[in-house]
């Protein structure tokens, strides 16, 4: 296999769009998944398959329609779930249901759109990063600079937010604020990365990597390292394995991180590493 | 009084939780909330913390109301009962110490660590340590803001003998070094009467609020307290 392809423009657009997804889906994740919110992002994505369908039937661009209707519509359950105490699994369930009866409905009675083919509703269920256009590749890039430059800035509220609710209101910080804003760029980032991996595989960005940076990290900071590392390997792996091949990029990519997952435990349970992260069993 | 409650009533769906509780705290008190199961010393806790705001009543703070602002909240350190936090959170002492911190300063997260005796496993993940070596971290987290109160929401539950007797040292020596005031809430009366030089016996309502000796002098008081004590634990079986 040579790597002649990788002076291809659409896989550079590729790579360059996966490497910046990877990155503030893997951070973001990190805090999903320890609020033991896994599937929130899984929920966001249909919820934006909703926004995809919404966008064709008002004849805006699709994308910009999902991001609007996927922030929206978790920042109202957000909002819902704290008045109404409705427990994290129950809200993840009808955000992602909605999301696709809305998107079914709204796709069943938009025919004569010029988005609406079966080509385009592939793009959405399982990705197209190889076919980005330039300017989504720049979207994606600012995006992923804004995330990051926010967590920077919010970095140690949303960590103790994280740890302890509680405490982190005992010691005056905003944690509803710090909730949304974690919320509404859990939205970006599950938009964004749609194209990469599609609506359905979404929730692998988040989850795979930081349960994999989980069995090794003592620290938070290791932690979010290890995850990032292993997000990066399996998208810029995932997308060079999968172009000459003429397969499916999110495929390759999400079975790399589980590919990363699974050696992971067996190292970890073979005692190899002994001393740090937490144990297999608790995964 | 650095802490100033007057009539402090809350009640749970017109079942009285607090009733009409006044009394105030100096500065460098060390005093002891004492009452049975369900007397009210938690949710007197939530109310000073600005975790219930549902209360009748006021709760002034270094002389301020703490429904006009919650900056008092950056003076005060809090030790809850037992944390609820994710055994498998990936963070070490050194991390959740500092991630409290108004500033960046690690010499102060290093000094908060000394004060408790915890320096030498900075660098282990929370979730190993005991619930003893827990709570010490977060009298660690708590003294990294240098706070001017420790609250302490009975703080050794589940601590065994040694842990125990290590915690009530630091706290003695937070309160008479530090000039730290403490309010710390506590089932067990012996602790209490060695530790604390003010009492505030809570059972719904107070009825006993006064220098430590006072209390634990007067038998006519302590009997009352078993009798309570002894009525709640009936109650609640």
């Amino acid at each position: 296999m040579t790597i002649e392809f990788l002076s291809d423009l659409s896989v550079q657009y590729a790579l360059i769009s996966g490497i910046a997804i990877s990155l503030f889906c893997s951070t973001v994740g990190l805090f999903l998944v320890l609020r033991k919110f896994a599937l929130f992002g899984d929920a966001l994505a249909h919820t934006a398959f909703g926004g995809v369908a919404f966008g064709l039937f008002i004849g805006v661009y699709p994308l910009w329609a999902a991001y609007v209707v996927s922030i929206l519509g978790a920042l109202g359950l957000t909002k819902l779930r704290q008045s109404f105490d409705i427990s994290s699994d129950a809200a993840v369930a009808i955000l992602l249901t909605s999301g696709i009866a809305v998107g079914i409905l709204l796709f069943s009675i938009s025919d004569d759109t010029p988005f609406h083919d079966a080509h385009d509703m592939e793009e959405f269920l399982f990705g197209s990063i190889l076919e980005i256009e330039p300017e989504n590749v720049i979207t994606i890039i600012v995006l992923c600079a804004i995330i990051l430059i926010i967590l920077r800035i919010i970095y140690k509220k949303l960590l103790y937010s994280t740890f302890s609710e509680e405490q982190a209101k005992v010691s005056g910080i905003p944690v509803e604020k710090i909730n949304y804003l974690l919320i509404a760029m859990a939205g970006v980032a599950a938009v964004t990365s749609m194209q990469l991996v599609g609506v359905l595989l979404v929730s692998a960005l988040f989850v795979i990597p930081n349960v994999s940076a989980m069995l090794y990290g003592r620290s938070f900071k290791q932690t979010i390292s290890l995850s990032t590392s292993f997000s990066l390997f399996s998208v810029v792996m995932g997308i060079i394995i999968a172009y000459p091949f003429g397969i499916e990029p999110s495929g390759c990519i999400v079975l790399l991180a589980i590919a990363i997952l699974i050696g992971s435990l067996i190292i970890k349970s073979s005692g190899i590493v002994k001393t740090i992260g937490v144990s297999p069993k608790s995964v | 009084m650095i802490v100033d409650i007057e009539k402090l009533s809350v009640d749970y769906s017109g079942i009285k939780a607090l009733d009409e509780i006044s009394f105030g705290i100096a500065e460098g008190d060390f005093l002891g909330i004492i009452g049975p199961n369900g007397a009210g010393k938690s949710t007197l806790f939530r109310c000073m913390l600005g975790l219930h705001t549902k209360y009748n009543g006021t709760i002034e703070f270094f002389g301020k109301n703490i429904r006009d602002s919650k900056k008092y909240l950056s003076q005060i350190g809090f030790v809850p009962q037992r944390p609820v936090f994710d055994k498998n959170f990936p963070a070490t002492i050194r991390e959740i110490v500092s991630m409290s911190q108004n500033s960046n300063d690690p010499k102060k997260v290093d000094e908060a660590l000394q004060k408790v005796w915890m320096h030498e496993l900075a660098d282990r993940r929370i979730g190993d340590l005991s619930v003893g070596q827990q709570q010490r971290v977060f009298i660690a987290k708590a003294l990294a803001n240098s706070p001017k109160i420790l609250v302490l929401d009975e703080p050794v539950t589940g601590v065994d003998v040694y842990n125990q007797d290590l915690f009530f040292q630091i706290l003695g020596e937070l309160n008479t070094k530090e000039k730290i005031s403490i309010i710390w809430s506590s089932h067990d009366l012996d602790a209490v009467e060695r530790l604390a030089n003010k009492v505030a016996c809570l059972n719904k309502t107070l009825f006993f609020h006064g220098v430590s000796e006072d209390f634990f002098s007067d038998e006519e008081m302590l009997k009352k307290y078993s009798e309570t004590s002894m009525q709640m634990h009936m109650h609640h079986h």
